[in-house]
């Protein structure tokens, strides 16, 4: 090969080096724009409408102007919380079934197809399959039945939470290395042990993110609560009762005739991504130190 | 103390492989027994059938009894009982990562229940000063890492783990072919120190190490024990013709 040819190959690859990292450059700021944007825009329509009493007060009467989000905010703390407890134990318990106990069995492809089919499943029929199993039923063998109530919109989110944690539990655990379990197994660790204090918590930095990914997918959510936690204009924390939430409440607003509460409603999106990121955050953080020390 | 090995026609398989082809052998008490041969031969699987790991795998089948002291291992108790008296040392080391280095060692007794702090304390210093690590670590023992440890530093640390939960029987699978040569001679000086308290089986593929380490040396080939005995005499004149060409190079 002459020196000239060589020359010119030298200055094509060079060329195509920074044309791959200007495209790579712009397919980022392709990706982070909008979500900067939408993060700006909450920030400009919302941030003027958070005060003391946004914190503080539940709705006023349709028309009269002020009034706050109190009631959505604690409500959809109590809906999170039990659809947490319903959906992250159930998730991981599957998710260790499919990586460990029933690897191969036709038990666990049904139950990894399962998972699947319900993680597709549109949010409003999750909400129709909940309202026809615990809202719209009188048995005394369903707890809350007959009638809207934060525990069938709790359960409707903790289902929703569960195919994402046992995925990507199953995922997780299935990337700790062989070694690590063939070490434990090697000490004679008995194999379920192995599994719950070696391999998950090998796995635990992934398994939070999932359990932090469904979270912050059902925090959001307003369809599955309309016809089972209904929503409520007063202060309420009770399982039993209708209870409003951040989505159900911003979604009454922005849709009503009143500017007051349209303004209302922005703040309310922007408390939403704000609690959000402030939950995922304080996970991630008290994951990192502590009792979950080496987590992360 | 550690106890002997009593093999007799042991066959495994790995689905329809024929791994291991009617084993027979002794390995004496308190020494450090070396196997031999090229890759693939079955002196890993060999190694795995005295602690039970080899059926861990959902394919493999052992037949055949193996003898740990007074123990039938494969008719008299549970292979979680085996392993806590048969300790292993992998070919990489395999520090838990997420726990400190104390923890790394005190896991095995932890994990099945043994909480006592002062006891544990003790045992884990004990353990690292006879993996030879103590003091290379007892400053930050709990503020670091296992996996944070150099890879020689890591295998010792495994050997401390191994240590820690008093076996009798320590088997190691080529247990310095993924370190340098000055944590190789730190793990087989270590070796040297181990067997008057352990029994030690050791793969390698390092036939200098085998014949520096051990009093014993078997040679495996395809699945089967070509030969057995002392170490001297498998490297200066052993009685089958195919482990002379192997000690001497011309294959494997």
């Amino acid at each position: 090969m002459s020196a000239d040819s060589y020359k010119l190959r030298s200055r094509l690859r060079g060329l195509t080096d920074s044309l791959v990292t200007v495209l790579a450059i712009l397919a980022t700021l392709v990706v982070v724009a909008p979500l900067a944007a939408i993060f700006g825009y909450l920030i400009y329509k919302g941030a003027s409408s958070l005060n003391l009493a946004f914190f503080m007060q539940i709705p006023r009467p349709e028309g009269e102007v002020g009034g706050g989000m109190a009631n959505a905010i604690v409500g959809s703390g109590v809906l999170l919380g039990l659809a947490s407890l319903i959906g992250i134990p159930l998730g991981i318990g599957g998710g260790i079934f499919l990586a460990e106990f029933g690897r191969g069995t036709k038990l666990a492809n049904a139950v990894r197809f399962t998972a699947d089919v319900l993680n597709g499943v549109p949010s409003i029929v999750m909400g129709l399959a909940i309202y026809s199993l615990i809202v719209s039923v009188h048995s005394p063998l369903i707890p809350f039945s007959g009638h809207f109530s934060a525990f069938s919109g709790g359960v409707a989110l903790g289902i929703m939470m569960i195919p994402t944690v046992c995925r990507t539990t199953e995922e997780m655990l299935l990337m700790v290395p062989k070694a690590v379990r063939e070490a434990a197994l090697g000490l004679g660790v008995p194999n379920w042990r192995s599994v719950v204090s070696i391999t998950l918590k090998t796995a635990s930095p992934g398994v939070i993110t999932g359990c932090m990914l469904a979270f912050a997918r059902v925090a959001g959510e307003t369809a599955p609560l309309l016809f089972t936690a209904l929503g409520n204009v007063y202060m309420s924390a009770n399982l039993n009762d209708p209870i409003d939430a951040l989505p159900l409440r911003i979604y009454v607003y922005a849709i009503s005739p009143y500017d007051d509460q349209h303004r209302l409603a922005w703040g309310g999106a922007l408390v939403l991504i704000a609690l959000i990121v402030l939950a995922v955050s304080l996970v991630r953080y008290v994951t990192s130190r502590g009792v979950l020390k080496g987590a992360s | 103390m550690g106890v002997g090995i009593e093999v007799s026609s042991l066959n495994a398989w790995y689905g329809s492989n024929h791994t291991l082809q009617d084993i027979n052998l002794n390995i004496p008490a308190n020494h450090a027994t070396a196997l031999i041969g090229p890759s693939g031969c079955g002196k890993s699987t060999f190694v795995r059938c005295l602690n039970r790991m080899h059926e861990t795998n959902p394919v493999a089948r052992v037949t055949g009894v193996v003898r740990i002291g007074d123990l039938d291992i494969y008719s008299d108790a549970k292979p979680v009982e085996i392993r806590r008296r048969v300790g292993m040392v992998f070919q990489r080391p395999n520090p838990f990562p997420t726990m400190s280095i104390y923890d790394n060692v005190a896991a095995g007794l932890k994990l099945n229940g043994y909480t006592s702090r002062r006891a544990l304390d003790e045992i884990v210093e004990r353990s690292l000063k006879n993996s030879a690590l103590w003091d290379e670590v007892k400053d930050d023992l709990k503020k670091k890492s296992g996996a944070s440890l150099s890879g020689g530093q890591q295998q010792r640390l495994c050997i401390a783990r191994a240590l820690a939960v008093d076996p009798e029987v320590l088997l190691m699978d080529e247990p310095a072919s993924a370190l340098d040569p000055v944590s190789t001679s730190k793990i087989e000086d270590l070796i040297f120190q181990l067997k008057s308290q352990y029994t030690i089986v050791i793969v390698t593929h390092n036939m200098q190490q085998a014949a520096r380490v051990a009093e014993k040396t078997g040679f495996f080939l395809n699945g089967r024990m070509v030969e057995f005995d002392s170490t001297h005499k498998i490297f200066t004149n052993p009685s089958d013709k195919r482990t002379e060409d192997y000690i001497t190079g011309r294959f494997g």
